[in-house]
């Protein structure tokens, strides 16, 4: 029981008391990030102007903690991916998703972004999820700003209900 | 509008096989060697300033298989100019209009990515939309409509297409 830092899950005692205090944890912290996402758009396509609308004043994506921008992907931790990504963009994508630092949490934002939509041809990626896990898909051609809101709501809700590991394997 | 057109067939007239008036265009079907002389001639003998577009036609099963379109428009006359020129699969060659006109640079080199219609003379013809490395040309007939060529790994679960 000399562990160099703080046991993720003591591994002889059950008593409950450390397993209480985790939930209590979770809960906290998931109820902090959920309203503190920092959204860093990734916007290829005609779905940006929908963006700018849902961020804009009528509909405000502010009223969930996810306003501001960020325009590096290092200081964000909800990737919304607007617009068609091309296999020629599948790279930037990637690269962009592997500079955001844990937790992360990825947005596909319109029918292009979630499954190719149309596009069914030799540009067109058939949806994000090839190259990086996604936790919400919101379809439409483009969705209407309600949808969104709903998907950064479900989102939301995701976020609260996750563990959220303040010490793991790697750190 | 059809006096100018009259003085481009009848000075064209030995270059040009068949022409026509359609929609308000002059449309030149000519050899792919006379190329440059009937460019030549219209810029500087008809003012047509403006080189609007060049593009390519798949006639898949009939021979000459490709039909290379180019577009000039005159600012002067307000008039424009279509030329068609045929040529075949095994030796899809035209010249190069990258001496007359700057913007020939990057619309053959578009053509040439999508059709794989080779401009004799351009000094650069990487391609400019598509990728290094992409196989094929994917405004051909013959391409599949849905072939992938993705430059990332899919994640598991998601098979690579060609079992790459």
């Amino acid at each position: 029981m000399t562990s160099p830092t703080i046991p993720i899950r003591p591994e002889s005692q059950k008593s409950g008391a450390f397993e209480y205090i985790c939930t209590r944890k979770d809960e906290l912290i998931g109820w902090a990030r959920k309203f503190s996402l920092f959204p860093y758009p990734f916007v290829t396509a005609c779905c940006g102007m929908e963006f700018m609308s849902v961020s804009a004043t009528p509909y405000d994506t502010d009223r969930f903690g996810a306003a501001l921008p960020r325009f590096t992907p290092r200081q964000s931790d909800l990737l919304m991916v607007v617009g068609t990504i091309t296999h020629k963009q599948a790279p930037v994508l990637l690269k962009v998703w592997e500079q955001m630092c844990e937790p992360k949490w990825v947005l596909a934002f319109g029918v292009c972004a979630t499954s190719g939509g149309f596009y069914n041809n030799y540009a067109a990626v058939q949806g994000i999820d090839r190259i990086i896990p996604v936790d919400v898909y919101v379809p439409g051609c483009p969705p209407r700003p309600e949808m969104v809101i709903d998907g950064i709501m479900k989102l939301q809700e995701k976020i609260a209900g996750q563990q959220h590991l303040i010490v793991n394997d790697r750190f | 509008m059809s006096a100018l057109f009259d003085r481009i067939r009848e000075a064209l007239a030995p270059k040009v096989g068949e022409s026509s008036v359609e929609h308000g265009t002059l449309v030149l079907r000519i050899e792919p060697q006379a190329l440059a002389e009937v460019v030549g001639a219209l810029k500087d003998q008809f003012r047509f300033d403006l080189f609007s577009d060049v593009t390519a036609i798949d006639w898949l099963g009939s021979e000459p298989r490709f039909e290379v379109v180019w577009h000039f428009y005159s600012t002067m006359h307000r008039l424009r100019v279509r030329i068609k020129a045929r040529v075949s699969e095994a030796e899809p060659v035209v010249g190069t209009l990258t001496g007359m006109y700057g913007a020939a640079h990057y619309m053959e080199r578009e053509c040439h990515e999508m059709y794989g219609i080779v401009f004799a003379g351009n000094p650069d013809l990487r391609p400019i939309l598509l990728y290094e490395g992409f196989e094929g040309h994917p405004l051909r007939k013959d391409y599949p409509k849905e072939r992938e060529q993705p430059l990332v790994p899919y994640r598991a679960g998601f098979e690579m297409p060609n079992g790459e």
